[in-house]
């Protein structure tokens, strides 16, 4: 019967169905995996790499690997937090992220995910790319510095919102988002606040301008607990310091 | 300028021209380059018109291939190839030559609009460097002389159809053929073949050749076939990857020069076999110059029923096929980005599985193989398996065509039997003093002299063809250098480590090479490499670290040379100082830098 399908994750029993991915059906059984560009309610994106297991000793991204009868993955090897370590680390070094100085500190998923494997110090040499803040919208601000392609906000607008409004551009080390219009300011788009692009920035990138600090720091989303335990920003509802909007 | 209505006109009767298929946006979009010069905003947002796409769907393709540009280009675009081997030969000598000649720097526009000069990667003519590209078309065995009658024939502004041909002449040089090459092919007897004997038994035949994918994986190729024939369709793809972007590979240019009709059965036969009626050869951008020979060779073949409606007369037997022209991006090669740039997008490799053969090309059965694959699998199909598994070793039947290049009295095409040895090979090119080889390309495995007795196969050493000759008077490093320095050019930056980690390799390896580094350094290279290997997406960032870790394994001396005598980082570096205060400023000027050495670098893309 295939309801009886289940892979170990860290010697748990995972159940599973048809067409699930290894991510999908940990996050059902309450087992966190690491992520940035997985959202479920999105297909599967595959790119920011942090959610690399060990599946049957080969190494692949949980959120786009089918999950497989008797499977055996591993995730919390000091193996896999080492590279999750050193990706996360690329990322910080890629953008400019001065945490103390970002109004989403404490709420970010990036910053969480950090946290939770062990990152200590970004320990790579910094990039410092030249990336303009967008403030033309009159309810929200993109700061491009703290951008880490995962394209969810890409997959929202176009996806959910029908607005397309997002886009990722160049090649390589060269690639960035954009807003697709012709002068590429936001102001110049229908964005909206209650887009879904506005809802699921793992980072501070996409912020609701008029609005800072409302929740003290050391009060916030992932201050007193771990993202394991939490969840993700665009899971958990605005006032309590999430991104959602219900 | 050209007028805007002007401009309507001419990209309007370019996209009816490919029958307004957003499909063909890539072929769109150099053919409108080749108007206009360069893809300026106006012009793209009436390409997105015309074609009824999205204006970010043809931004995000034109800022994608390297050979289409959104900033303004000269009439006289000239691109030097910058392979190890093209330098091993001098081309940074020449580069600033011609660029002293011309009066004008690196990777800018003259200001008269007249030429522009830069570098690219490997174009394909490692054994007749050093080479460049002049708006597209392969210019060889570059000199001082020949630059001398470049740049008079620019400045007097002659177009391109008058310039002397033997400025673009090609050679094939083919140094040994075995039974590949050496036998002859009589035109339309494989698909005699199939229609003889049936798809089953041309299968049958495959199966028992154990021809294996020569485009460096190795896949079986009857599995591949079969896979594709099985999976639910109608309507299926045949795709010939003639991508060949692997710095040192040059087979595939061969074999599409002078066996192209070799290739066109093998893929014919695939389409009988397999049940589709249309096949594609992704052509890469570099061999441009064989776009319209090749053209007329399937009209030909159309001619002699050997291609088109009614094959051999067998009205139930029709394919067709079609040439896409890449435009200057080594990720294309991986099947999935190459089916993503076919359908006219911009080339991220995607998700895997589904793979090719159920969800390929327009999502539908696609079948992907190497053009020395398809010509094999013509041969095959006319002589039979066992003759094709006469050669060669246990698991890796059949012949190799190997790409020789670098240091050696004899490069060229070599064509061997499986499992030959190192050895062998260096002996027949006229290599004499080889300190290493970098096989398969950058992202295949660098090997030094202890190695030398190892074979060429899928048990001991795979490869795609790339042969590269380091001899004794090189350093290494700075082959290393020069690939690290691809990997960056190539990424494709949809993943993480392989966009980030490329950047952060190529800025270790220049600390390390410009005799900065120390050993904290070499486990950082170390380090990241296996983060690298263990967390791209794609087979271009797990093997881009590869000639940093087999180096460091392999030529740990040639590291040691230039490390500083201290184990620690100086607690200041001006030259590091330096450089964040340059990414800080912008600054590239010559000013911003401590010695021209670092400079260079700091140009290179
Ligand atoms: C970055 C990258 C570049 C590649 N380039 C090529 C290429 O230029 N030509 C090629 O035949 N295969 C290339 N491949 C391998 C293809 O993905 C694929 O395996 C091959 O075309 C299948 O054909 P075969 O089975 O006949 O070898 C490349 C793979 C990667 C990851
Ligand atoms: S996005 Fe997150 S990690 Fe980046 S600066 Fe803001 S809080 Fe810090
Ligand atoms: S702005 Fe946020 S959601 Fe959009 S791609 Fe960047 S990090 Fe992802
Ligand atoms: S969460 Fe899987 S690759 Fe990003
Ligand atoms: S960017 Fe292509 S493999 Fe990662």
């Amino acid at each position: 019967m295939s309801d009886e399908q289940s892979f170990t994750l860290d010697g748990r029993r995972i159940p599973f169905q048809n067409g699930q991915t290894v991510m999908q059906a940990a996050l059902e059984a309450g087992v966190y995996i690491p992520h940035l560009c997985f959202n479920p309610e999105f297909t599967p994106h595959g790119s920011c790499r942090v959610c690399l297991v060990k599946v049957n000793n080969r190494m692949q991204a949980a959120c786009t690997t089918p999950a497989a009868d008797g499977q055996t993955v591993q995730s919390e090897t000091e193996e896999l937090r080492e590279i999750r370590r050193g990706i996360l680390q690329m990322l910080f070094v890629e953008g400019n992220h001065v945490c103390p100085a970002c109004e989403k500190s404490g709420a970010c998923q990036l910053q969480a995910v950090a946290y939770y494997t062990g990152m200590l110090a970004p320990h790579f040499k910094h990039f410092y790319p030249r990336r303009p803040v967008d403030a033309s919208h009159p309810e929200a601000v993109i700061d491009f510095n703290r951008c880490i392609l995962c394209e969810l906000c890409v997959r929202a607008s176009r996806d959910v919102d029908g607005k397309n409004i997002f886009a990722v551009e160049g090649r390589g080390i060269q690639a960035h988002l954009v807003v697709n219009t012709p002068s590429g300011q936001l102001g110049a788009t229908g964005f909206s606040l209650h887009d879904k692009a506005a809802q699921v920035c793992p980072t501070g990138s996409i912020l609701t301008k008029h609005r800072g600090y409302d929740i003290p720091i050391g009060q916030r989303l992932y201050d007193r607990k771990p993202i394991n335990v939490v969840g993700d920003v665009a899971q958990l509802p605005d006032r309590q310091g999430g991104r959602r909007h219900d | 300028m050209v007028e805007s209505s002007m401009l309507t006109e001419t990209i309007r009767d370019i996209v009816q021209h490919h029958s307004g298929m957003p499909t063909r946006l890539l072929q769109i979009l150099r053919d409108v380059q080749d108007r206009l010069t360069w893809l300026s905003p106006e012009t793209l947002e009436r390409v997105a018109e015309e074609l009824s796409i999205s204006p970010n769907k043809v931004r995000s393709v034109a800022e994608f291939y390297s050979f289409l540009y959104t900033t303004p280009r000269g009439r006289y675009d000239i691109l030097f190839s910058d392979n190890i081997t093209d330098r091993m030969l001098g081309n940074r000598e020449l580069l600033h030559y011609l660029c002293g000649r011309l009066k004008v720097s690196i990777g800018e526009t003259r200001s008269d609009g007249l030429v522009t000069i830069g570098t690219t990667s490997c174009t394909g003519m490692c054994d007749q460097g050093p080479a460049a590209l002049v708006n597209g078309y392969t210019l060889t065995r570059l000199n001082p002389s020949r630059l001398d009658g470049i740049a008079n024939l620019i400045e007097s502004r002659i177009p391109l159809a008058e310039w002397p041909r033997e400025l673009f002449e090609v050679y094939s040089n083919l140094r040994r053929a075995d039974i590949l090459l050496g036998r002859h092919f009589a035109d339309g007897s494989a698909l005699r073949a199939v229609l003889k004997r049936g798809p089953e038994a041309i299968m049958e035949e495959m199966v028992k050749s154990g021809l294996r994918g020569q485009g460096g994986a190795g896949f079986g190729s009857a599995a591949k076939w079969i896979s594709c024939r099985n999976a639910p369709g109608n309507v299926k793809y045949v795709v010939c990857n003639a991508d060949e972007g692997e710095p040192g590979t040059f087979k595939d240019r061969v074999l599409m020069q002078d066996f192209a009709d070799l290739v066109f059965e093998g893929m014919t036969l695939c389409g009988r076999v397999i049940g589709a009626q249309h096949g594609f050869v992704y052509l890469r951008g570099e061999y441009r110059y064989m776009l319209n020979p090749l053209k007329a060779t399937l009209q030909r073949r159309r001619e002699a029923g050997l291609l088109g409606e009614a094959i051999l007369g067998d009205i139930s037997f029709n394919f067709d096929i079609e040439i896409h022209l890449g435009a200057g991006a080594y990720v294309c090669g991986e099947e999935s980005a190459l089916i993503e740039s076919l359908e006219g997008k911009h080339g991220v490799p995607r998700i895997r599985p589904p793979f090719p053969t159920t969800h390929g090309y327009l999502n539908k059965p696609t079948v992907v193989n190497n053009v020395e694959t398809f010509a094999a699998a013509a041969k095959i199909a006319v002589e039979g398996g066992d003759w094709f598994a006469s050669r060669g070793t246990a698991q890796s039947k059949g012949t190799k065509l190997l790409s020789v290049s670098g240091d050696c009295e004899r490069p060229g095409i070599y064509e061997y039997p499986f499992g030959i040895t190192v050895n062998r090979v260096l002996e027949d090119c006229g290599a004499h003093d080889a300190q290493g080889i970098q096989m398969a390309g950058p992202a295949g495995h660098m090997i030094s002299a202890k190695q030398f007795d190892r074979r060429i196969c899928f048990e001991d050493l795979a490869t795609g063809g790339s042969f590269m000759v380091f001899d004794q008077k090189r350093d290494i490093l700075d082959g290393v250098r020069n690939f690290a320095h691809f990997f960056v050019h190539e990424s494709c930056g949809f993943c993480t480590p392989c966009r980030v980690g490329t950047s952060l390799m190529r800025d270790l390896m220049d600390k390390v090479h410009t005799g900065h580094g120390t050993r904290y350094d070499l486990e950082e290279m170390r380090k990241l490499g296996r983060i690298m290997q263990a967390g791209c997406h794609c087979g271009l960032g797990q093997t881009a670290p590869n000639p940093v870790l087999d180096s460091l394994d392999q030529f740990p001396e040639a590291y040691e040379r230039r490390l500083r005598s201290t184990a620690y980082e100086p607690a200041f570096d001006l030259n590091a100082a330096l450089e964040e205060a340059r990414q800080l400023t912008g600054r590239s000027d010559p000013g911003a830098y401590l010695n021209e050495e670092d400079l260079l670098v700091g140009a290179m893309p």
